[in-house]
């Protein structure tokens, strides 16, 4: 009970944060976008290839613009000696990851509705099998916050920690990469009972890297 | 786990003072006699293959290092937790040899496996399950060693690497499971060897690699864990040096 209070109050913290600094809103959604048009770029837009491309372009733009969301989770009490400050706040470490977690995964879902109307209109995407892509954009995203909070407090407080990150993230990452494309194609495509599969295999993801960061948090803050 | 325990991270008396001892290299001496019994049966004896001609040989050796590349990732794991949990140096260094030779085993079995598939398949690489999941295999290691090798005290680097190293085993589970289902759901897996029977001196060969090739990776990790001990006692005795020589000269002016 009081690791969900606590977790309520970073994440409170964290979100506020991100609103008044509007790092955010300013830098990371634009960022977001600028990859969808890069994408563009890429490949040629007028045969068709963005639109059959669609599910995995949406998610690598969704783990590059959430690496960035990832790295500011931690930045944030790199300056100043806050981190020793959250040490010393009394917060349980797990109430901590699962703040830090939540905030995380609040930004990556704005940043996925973003995105999602990025493709439907820049791509022509047209959108079926809702109740499969809802339900896979939140284990996804259970996914790839639970993952990133935990690895970004392995990098956090290091001089490489920016180049560290992605290396240890992406890999990890790949199985949820490759299961919510899948989801997102069988989806798209009108055959949602081959995703479903999917969905399971990243719920198992997201618990294991859960319970991995709620035992894990702690021995990984009292050091410095 | 408390904060009284850590921070301290305890080192055992008892631990190698040279990289190698006698039974080490009476160890060394079974593993070149066993490479070399793989070499006569591989090489010589043993007889080319009559759909893949005499690129089967690479198979003597390709599949024992895949499977002792997982070996070793499961060693890791299992000095990483037995750190985690007891803070024993001696398991974390466990870890990283096992980490770094698994490393090793996975480049060479890629490296094996593409020089198999030039000559059988016409391309160096195909996206099986099999192959991306050990290519994954290799990122996550590097990962690992990445974090274990960090210019950071020792406290901080064992503790996030061994974090990871626990980790290596449901990365693994998932990634092979992940993999495995995208290729088959989409296509059929593009590798299939269930259709050759292998018997005979074929077989024999290949028990041969097994046996020549685990010898190799257990020197290779008792090795470097000894390499490891010693260069953490090194970097241990250099700062006691270091901070005595201070204290003297700051009696003698």
């Amino acid at each position: 009970m009081v690791m969900l209070t606590d977790a309520w109050l970073i994440a409170r913290k964290d979100l506020k944060l991100e609103i008044r600094s509007r790092v955010a809103i300013n830098q990371v959604m634009p960022f977001a976008l600028l990859v969808l048009v890069l994408f563009a770029f890429a490949l040629d837009p007028d045969r068709g290839l963005l639109e059959k491309a669609t599910p995995g372009l949406y998610w690598i733009a969704v783990l590059f613009s959430g690496l960035l969301a990832m790295q500011r989770a931690f930045s944030l009490e790199a300056a100043d000696g806050v981190t020793d400050a959250l040490r010393l706040s009394g917060l349980s470490p797990a109430g901590i990851y699962l703040g830090k977690t939540l905030s995380v995964a609040v930004q990556l879902l704005v940043l996925e509705v973003l995105l999602g109307i990025g493709v439907a209109v820049l791509y022509g995407t047209s959108i079926t099998g809702w109740l499969l892509l809802l339900v896979t954009i939140v284990v996804a995203t259970a996914a790839i916050s639970t993952a990133g909070t935990l690895f970004g407090v392995v990098a956090a407080g290091l001089r490489v920690r920016e180049t560290l990150l992605p290396l240890l993230l992406l890999p990890v990452l790949a199985p949820v990469l490759i299961g919510a494309t899948r989801a997102f194609e069988s989806a798209l495509s009108g055959t949602p009972s081959e995703g479903w599969p999917w969905v399971g295999l990243m719920s198992v993801f997201a618990v294991v890297y859960a319970v991995a960061g709620i035992f894990g948090f702690g021995p990984l803050m009292e050091e410095s | 786990m408390t904060t009284e325990t850590v921070g301290s991270v305890e080192a055992s008396a008892s631990g190698p003072t040279s990289t190698g001892s006698r039974t080490t290299m009476v160890l060394g001496i079974v593993t070149l006699i066993a490479l070399g019994v793989l070499v006569l049966f591989g090489l010589i004896l043993s007889p080319a293959d009559e759909s893949q001609g005499d690129s089967v040989r690479i198979m003597y050796v390709h599949v024992p290092s895949a499977i002792l590349s997982y070996a070793g990732c499961f060693l890791t794991a299992i000095g990483s937790a037995v750190f985690l949990w007891r803070k024993s140096q001696w398991w974390e260094l466990v870890a990283y040899a096992g980490a770094e030779v698994a490393a090793l085993f996975t480049a060479f079995t890629l490296i094996t496996g593409m020089l198999w598939g030039r000559p059988t398949w016409g391309v160096y690489w195909v996206w099986d399950a099999r192959l991306t999941s050990e290519a994954l295999l290799m990122l996550l290691l590097l990962g690992y060693l990445a974090v274990r090798r960090l210019a950071a005290d020792y406290e901080v680097r064992a503790k996030r690497a061994a974090i990871i190293g626990l980790l290596l085993v449901p990365n693994i589970v998932i990634v092979r499971q992940s993999v495995q289902w995208w290729r088959t759901l989409h296509q059929t897996p593009t590798l299939s060897l269930s259709g050759a029977e292998i018997q005979g001196l074929m077989l024999f060969s290949l028990f041969t690699g097994f046996v020549a090739i685990t010898l190799v990776f257990i020197w290779m990790v008792i090795h470097r864990f000894r390499v490891a001990w010693l260069e953490e006692q090194l970097e241990a005795e250099g700062l006691d040096t270091a901070i005595a020589e201070r204290r003297a000269e700051g009696v003698i002016s």
